[in-house]
């Protein structure tokens, strides 16, 4: 790592370029960049989940720290190209008024004529496409799950917000949940008439699941709480019987069909840098996720489908 | 009925297998160990199997659930690519059951049959099941009857039964046809997965992305700017162990025949109307129906039998002092070959392919060799260090594309020479990226087959072969080349003919 002080995007830039011919190999491999912003005392653990999942993506990965934005303008950064995998990454520190141009600096550091990425580890804008680093970015992701305040609503307003490209780490934790649903319907194909998700009281995963299975099944769909961990279990009625998985644990699941003896099922609760390999594999607006958050957003306004309109009115507040 | 939870723009969610279990015969063998159940482990931990999988061992020990599920266990732990996880594991560990016995033994396959039919009331598994059959393939015919009397061959409605082989397949085209007899006359052709791991890569499944995906490389990957391809296969090991399977089959039916005409059709093939199984297997069959072999098979062959040297600072013993080789042995561990495709994109373009054990290093790739620009307005002397541009797509290890092309020496007047730029994806990706057998075994689960050989394939690549492996059974000897270098002079000999040189990897 090579300490920069007072510095500017240029000379970052040329940082780069050093640390890649100091290591002997100035061929470049990497398929996007990834800029992530966060506070000081986060940005170590978004450090090493982007690098890990740069493993699978090699990327140029940028940590920017707004600091005090009061006194001179000044730019710090550590830049290195790291052992042991085949990206680069800074970290770079504002302060002063060029914390609010951030963008500034980061645009010229942009790897030429690939995808950018802009990741939120914690605290993330009300409306990430119109933040100027959001902007630069073809994906945005926030994470509602993380956020440090306001919890209970830091999913409906990025629902609210909504714009092509953006995505929610909420999100991406139900995958195998949903992966696993859609495998145990394949089984049973039926109808479902209701269906049921229960989690901890403010689960931003949960309150998607629910959305995503109203909005594909059209069924009213039943938000309860329980002490998790995260979700626990999700049940659907079909004609047959109901479909259901249980998770007590966070870890081991138990699957039941109509039909068939119950079944143990591993499903853990996925690490930061799983969870955002998974993101970057998909660089494009996902059309799924789109459907779901329009769904949550007509659930919580009380128009669009009545069908669903009690369960999810008595819980506004964890949405 | 359609599931409404699945839509096709929703490619986040995996394809998960229907419920079902693995039968495999042979599991105390190297590869069941070091790859087969590593692969059912590393599927299970990123969530592809079916809830209630359950993999059934069969073999002649006198082991009970538990001693195979501690087998499993063991083998998990030292090969497994993904971290071990206990959740992971007790997912699965409900589901293992072993089968001690012969494969002639009919009380055994009684007992086989129980399981499986307990496995569908306790587990789930619907009563679909795929024989994996990782055993010597003299013994194919025994199993393969065995399962067709005990009722474990016919599926009922709604569900299935497979069978997966691994290469040699047969080791001619009469073998082969003997082989796929007695496949066929049990399992259906699209219930036969014939596996060949090499299509299982990520990097061999890129070439065909490489290809079609992209408008720079197929206007000239063809006679016009092509001037020859090379695909090698070099292996820095010697025969180890293997003595009483490779004497006798060589080299060129050890991996040619299957890997590396493999390797040539997906180089070679026209573009397929679809990805699916069926598109595919049309191109490639139209490739390998295309292939001629030179008229003068001594000019344009080559074989060769490694003798004792130093190989990578280590001294090794040739082939002939290897464990159980008779000293009579005129079988090559080094072949190389030219084929000619007659087609219009082909016409004239020969493909070179190569492979050998105890060589340089351990390398397969496919370099595809351009012809040298037509004119050159430099004097002379400035490109004597320019050869021709290649493109060559790295298979294992260390997967990726290399491009060589010509670019001004930094510093002189004008002096152009060689230089590679390296595509160095396939370095990082490795880490994450599934094993060749854990696609493949996937997909037989799945019952997807565009990775899969079927028969014709085999019989035509046989069909290139056999002239060539005949010719050599008839005339003379293999040549000698020390371990650890590139194979025989012949083999340079071969290719300097056509003015030509092969590249060193």
């Amino acid at each position: 790592m090579i300490e920069l002080t007072d510095t500017t995007a240029s000379a970052i830039a040329a940082e780069f370029v050093r640390a890649r011919r100091r290591a002997g190999s100035p061929a470049m491999g990497m398929v996007m960049t990834l800029v992530f912003v966060v506070d000081e005392e986060d940005s170590e653990e978004a450090m090493h989940a982007a690098r890990t999942a740069s493993r699978e993506h090699p990327a140029r990965v940028m940590g920017v720290i707004l600091g005090d934005g009061r006194g001179a303008a000044r730019v710090d950064a550590q830049v290195g190209i790291g052992s042991g995998w085949t990206g680069e990454s800074a970290m770079i520190r504002l302060r002063g008024e060029v914390t609010k141009h951030p963008e500034s600096v980061v645009l010229p550091l942009l790897l030429p004529d690939s995808p950018v990425v802009v990741w939120w580890p914690t605290k993330a804008p009300d409306c990430p496409s119109e933040d100027p680093l959001g902007r630069l970015a073809r994906r945005r992701i926030t994470d509602a799950a993380a956020v440090p305040r306001n919890r209970a609503k830091a999913m409906l307003t990025q629902c609210n917000n909504y714009a092509p490209g953006n995505t929610d780490l909420a999100w991406t934790r139900i995958t195998r949940w949903r992966a696993l649903l859609a495998a145990a319907l394949d089984q049973t194909p039926s109808k479902v008439t209701a269906a049921s998700v229960t989690a901890e009281r403010i689960s931003p995963s949960a309150d998607l699941l629910s959305a995503w299975l109203a909005d594909r099944l059209r069924v009213e769909v039943q938000r309860s709480t329980s002490e998790g961990p995260g979700i626990t279990r999700v049940v659907l009625e079909t004609r047959n019987g109901p479909v259901s998985i249980v998770r007590k644990d966070g870890k081991l699941a138990t699957l039941s069909v109509p039909g068939e003896p119950d079944r143990p099922v591993a499903l853990k609760r996925r690490d930061l840098d799983e969870l955002l390999a998974e993101e970057l594999r998909h660089l494009d607006p996902d059309d799924v996720y789109a459907d779901t958050v329009k769904k949550m957003v007509r659930l919580n306004t009380g128009g669009g489908s009545g069908r669903s309109r009690g369960a999810r009115r008595s819980k506004k507040g964890t949405a | 009925m359609i599931n409404p939870l699945r839509t096709p723009q929703d490619r986040r969610l995996p394809k998960i297998a229907g419920p079902c279990s693995l039968v495999i015969f042979g599991v105390t063998g190297d590869l069941a160990r070091k790859k087969l159940m590593p692969a059912v482990y590393d599927l299970a931990n990123r969530g592809l199997l079916p809830p209630g999988f359950s993999l059934v061992g069969f073999a002649r020990r006198d082991w009970a659930d538990q001693d195979f599920a501690a087998v499993v266990h063991d083998a998990v732990r030292e090969n497994s690519r993904t971290e071990f996880r206990e959740e992971v594991w007790r997912q699965l560990a409900e589901g293992f059951r072993f089968v001690p016995g012969d494969f002639n033994d009919d009380h055994a396959f009684d007992v086989l049959r129980q399981t499986v039919e307990d496995l569908d009331k306790e587990r789930g598994t619907g009563g679909n099941h795929a024989f994996y059959l990782s055993i010597p393939p003299r013994f194919f015919a025994d199993v393969i009857g065995q399962l067709k009397e005990h009722g474990l061959a016919n599926p009922e409605e709604d569900s299935w039964r497979r069978v997966v082989v691994e290469k040699p397949f047969g080791s001619d085209m009469k073998t082969a046809r003997e082989l796929n007899e007695v496949i066929s006359e049990v399992f259906p052709p699209e219930s036969v997965f014939r596996i060949d791991h090499y299509l299982g890569k990520e990097t061999v499944q890129n070439i065909l992305a490489m290809r079609f995906a992209n408008t720079l490389f197929e206007p000239i990957w063809n006679a016009n700017f092509v001037d020859h391809v090379q695909i090698t296969m070099a292996e820095d090991i010697g025969i180890g162990g293997r003595a009483g399977y490779y004497d006798g089959i060589g080299a060129a039916r050890d991996v040619i025949q299957n890997h590396l005409i493999q390797l040539m059709a997906l180089i070679a093939m026209e573009e397929p109307t679809s990805f699916d199984a069926k598109s595919l297997r049309i191109e490639k069959q139209k490739v390998l129906e295309s292939v001629v072999l030179p008229r003068r098979l001594d000019l344009t062959t080559a074989r060769g039998q490694y003798t004792e040297g130093w190989a990578g600072g280590v001294k090794v013993a040739g082939y002939k002092q290897e464990q159980d080789i008779p000293q009579t042995s005129r079988t090559e561990t080094f072949a190389a070959i030219t084929l000619n495709i007659e087609s219009r994109r082909w016409a004239g373009v020969p493909f070179y392919i190569r492979t050998g054990k105890r060589l340089g290093r351990r390398v397969t790739e496919v370099a595809v060799v351009f012809k040298r620009a037509p004119h050159l307005p430099f004097h002379d002397t400035s490109t004597e260090q320019l050869t021709q541009n290649a493109l060559v797509i790295r298979v294992q290890p260390d997967e990726g594309v290399t491009m060589r092309f010509g670019s001004k020496v930094p510093g002189t007047a004008m002096e152009i020479r060689d230089v590679s730029m390296d595509f160095a994806y396939g370095g990082s990706f490795t880490e994450s990226s599934p094993e060749a057998y854990e696609r493949l075994i996937l997909d037989v689960l799945l019952g997807e087959p565009p990775l899969f050989p079927r028969h014709e394939e085999v019989e035509l690549s046989w069909k290139i072969l056999d002239p060539i492996v005949e010719y050599w059974a008839n005339h003379g000897k293999p040549d000698t080349y020390a371990a650890g270098t590139w194979g025989p002079p012949s083999a340079d000999r071969m290719l300097a003919r056509e003015g030509r040189a092969w590249r060193r990897p």
